[in-house]
């Protein structure tokens, strides 16, 4: 977290005060929401009435998707085609799967490119077979794990052309990529504190006044009626103050770790030639995030290359794992159509505003023991 | 030294971890997980690969203070244990699984693992103790607690496996550890121990069997060969068998009848009285050596199930045959399962049983 984050957030964490009520404190309460609700919208190009505070980004990303399921259905039941890619985070892709075996949704997967990239192409052709039918698109705005960034204008054409609700979750691309909500013409977009500096446990979905989808929580009626419950003022107030440094200072720190992300990109084919950087490697808000570093290194084990280096202070991500702990190899880079091999012996390395080239130097001072021992763990494994 | 700590999520597992920190090793914790499909992991606290287990597992990690990281060793673990399993009850022999994944699992692959990824043992909860001989030769002994020895289902290490294995646990009676587990602030110190099966939920080999193979009917006849029974399948019984017979017509004496033989091919299995399945001899094959193989014959002790009786007996070793005379009579015993020889408390060596036949009294 920034530091005046966490300042602003211990100090709101000691004044009492309901923002739903109407005495005193409870309007002190309620005013420092509604700053923080102007400063995000300014921040993000929306307005403030758009902003619906909730708990994170795999809240917001349920009330996006079920929330404009459930609404288009009711309007019309045959509406029951969700249109969404491939590679979208858990956050977005459970809940879709959810409808499609518990409401009866069918769900259109759009396939992308070896870069990550959705074919746009595809997208269009499947919600013109029966644009009618469709309840919603959506498509993340920056993959998390390559850093792709999707074509989101193309796909708003696409979803305008039939008057279709459109949403993007922009978790990864908020604070690295300029997102302006009114101009992307989306009706819906998700952001989280914790990736712009802020405390975990706070998000935003960003959602037009006309578009009102079903609430996932009944209750007091807070936030437009879409997402009852009490307001939490600390996080708010932390999560506002995040962005507005975090944004403030975006085009400084892009510049910064773009840098460091070539240092780290060259040290690691200096010392492992044969390593794969994958994803669209140009630089620019249309390309890729200038933060992530996704690496293949072949005839390796991506895990333990993790644990080799998380013994030397150095943290890097595999895919993901499930709730026992397992690695499992990425549904985006299978997306993307590497086999589970490839898939399995990959790293990605994300760069966050504190990090030094200090921390890139180490990383690849460490790499070639790392390197070489997972080497040998493959060839162990695979019975060589 | 760097030492991998397999951590089940049990008591036994956390406490040998705490040891080997205390020790002075950098430890790093694992898990395995052995489940072909993580996200159906049975809950409950009775076996090694339930989500429970390796939460269990990581927590007691956070307590010693050390790395924790999840193995998946699914796809060994299918080929090498649960596929062998099927395939020796298929066969009509009775296989061990905890043994077989001693020998391909956690002292093989996960040592092969450890060794590639510049680690140097692995230490395991295991009931058994490590001595250096005088020649420098690594001996394994039975644990102190006879109650929880583990050295059986371990007779098959080699040397270079035993180098490059510690068992903390081996000079303490489990007693002792769960109290130790507790006085460390390890939360499964009260678990219970786990017996069955790991992959095996509910412990119903017969049914998991089942499950697997599908019907198989054959015949149950008694030793004259008349047909006393049908079954399901040959590899719902094991040899020693006496629950689950389901026989139609009695015996003529009365009294209860045990499974005395499975012949696979044609599904029959033979029953008989109590007395005839005593054993005297027994062969054995695909020895593996924890030193030297015996030169000539050993007079010794031998255990042919886990946590079964010690039997005296003469082992005569040639090549890979292994030929044993038990003095005393052993019952129920099965092809498949190991025969562990034993001197005194140091492990000889292990060797599958693939026959075995009774004294013929005049």
């Amino acid at each position: 977290m920034v530091p005046e984050a966490i300042a602003v957030m211990a100090e709101e964490l000691a004044r009492t005060g309901n923002a739903s009520s109407l005495h005193a404190s409870g309007r002190a309460a309620r005013r420092t929401v509604e700053e923080a609700r102007e400063l995000i919208a300014e921040r993000f190009g929306a307005r403030p009435s758009e902003v619906v505070f909730c708990s994170g980004g795999t809240e917001a990303n349920n009330l996006a998707i079920k929330g404009l399921y459930w609404s288009r259905q009711a309007q019309d039941p045959s509406r029951n085609r969700v249109v969404f890619s491939s590679i979208e985070h858990h956050a977005l892709l459970d809940p879709v799967t959810w409808l499609a075996k518990h409401e009866g949704a069918e769900i259109d997967m759009t396939p992308v490119d070896g870069a990550g990239r959705i074919v746009v192409d595809e997208l269009r052709a499947s919600v013109a077979a029966d644009p009618s039918r469709v309840a919603a698109i959506t498509t993340m705005w920056a993959n998390n794990e390559m850093g792709t960034v999707q074509p989101i204008a193309e796909v708003v054409d696409i979803a305008r052309t039939y008057d279709i609700p459109v949403h993007s979750d922009a978790v990864q691309a908020a604070g690295y990529l300029p997102l302006d909500f009114t101009a992307s013409g989306l009706d819906a977009m998700t952001i989280t504190a914790h990736k712009l500096g802020g405390p975990v446990g706070v998000g935003a979905l960003l959602i037009r006044r006309d578009v009102e989808p079903t609430p996932l929580l009944h209750g007091g009626g807070q936030e437009r009626d879409l997402r009852s419950g009490t307001i939490g003022v600390a996080l708010i107030a932390a999560f506002a103050k995040a962005v507005d440094i975090t944004v403030g200072r975006q085009d400084e720190t892009v510049d910064r770790i773009e840098k460091l992300r070539q240092r780290l990109i060259d040290g690691i084919r200096n010392v492992v030639p044969d390593a794969i950087v994958n994803g669209d490697q140009l630089p620019g808000p249309d390309h890729r995030l200038p933060n992530i570093a996704h690496v293949t290194f072949p005839g390796c084990e991506g895990d333990a290359m993790l644990m080799l280096l998380d013994a030397q202070g150095i943290e890097c991500s595999t895919g993901s794992a499930c709730d026992a702990g397992v690695p499992q190899p990425s549904h985006v880079l299978l997306a993307m159509g590497y086999d589970d091999v490839a898939a399995r012996g990959s790293l990605r390395f994300s760069l966050g505003h504190t990090s030094t080239e200090a921390d890139v130097d180490a990383l690849i001072a460490a790499l070639p023991a790392v390197h070489e021992r997972a080497k040998r763990a493959h060839l162990v494994r695979s019975g060589s | 030294m760097r030492v991998i700590a397999a951590m089940s999520g049990g008591v036994d597992s956390a406490v040998a971890a705490a040891r080997a920190v205390d020790a002075g090793h950098d430890v790093t914790g694992v898990h395995l997980a052995l489940s072909r499909n993580p996200r159906s992991y049975r809950t409950g606290a009775r076996g090694c690969c339930s989500i429970e287990d390796a939460g269990d597992a990581r927590r007691a990690a956070d307590e010693l203070g050390i790395p924790f990281y999840v193995w998946d060793m699914s796809e060994e673990f299918a080929d090498e244990v649960v596929d062998d399993f099927i395939a020796e009850y298929t066969a009509g022999r009775t296989p061990n699984p905890c043994l077989r994944c001693n020998e391909k699992i956690k002292f093989a692959a996960v040592l092969d693992r450890a060794l590639a990824l510049g680690f140097d043992a692995v230490a395991t909860g295991h009931y058994a103790q490590l001595r250096t001989a005088d020649d420098g030769t690594i001996e394994m002994h039975r644990a102190i607690d006879m109650g929880k020895d583990q050295s059986y289902v371990l007779g098959v290490l080699t040397q270079d496996q035993l180098a490059h294995s510690l068992f903390p646990l081996g000079d303490t009676t489990k007693d002792v550890i769960r109290a130790e587990a507790a006085a460390r602030g390890i939360q499964v110190a009260q678990k219970p121990d786990s017996h069955d099966i790991c992959f095996i939920p509910d412990g119903d080999n017969a049914g998991w069997l089942g499950d697997k193979l599908g019907a198989k009917p054959g015949t149950i006849v008694d030793e004259a060969g008349a047909v006393v029974g049908e079954h399901e399948g040959s590899y719902a019984f094991t040899i020693g068998q006496r629950r689950g017979l389901r026989l139609g017509i009695p015996a003529d004496d009365g009294k209860p009848r045990f499974v005395l033989d499975i012949e696979p091919v044609s599904g029959t299995v033979t029953v008989g009285p109590r007395e005839h399945l005593s054993v005297d001899f027994l062969e054995a094959i695909k020895p593996l050596w924890c030193g030297a193989a015996p030169t000539e014959s050993l007079e010794c002790t031998v255990q042919l199930r886990a946590h079964g009786e010690e039997h005296r007996a003469t082992v005569v070793v040639e090549g890979a045959d292994v030929r044993v005379e038990l003095h005393d009579p052993a019952s129920g015993i099965a092809p498949g399962q190991a025969c562990v020889i034993y001197d005194g408390t140091r492990v000889v060596g292990s060797a599958t049983i693939s026959r075995t036949e009774r004294r013929v009294t005049a």
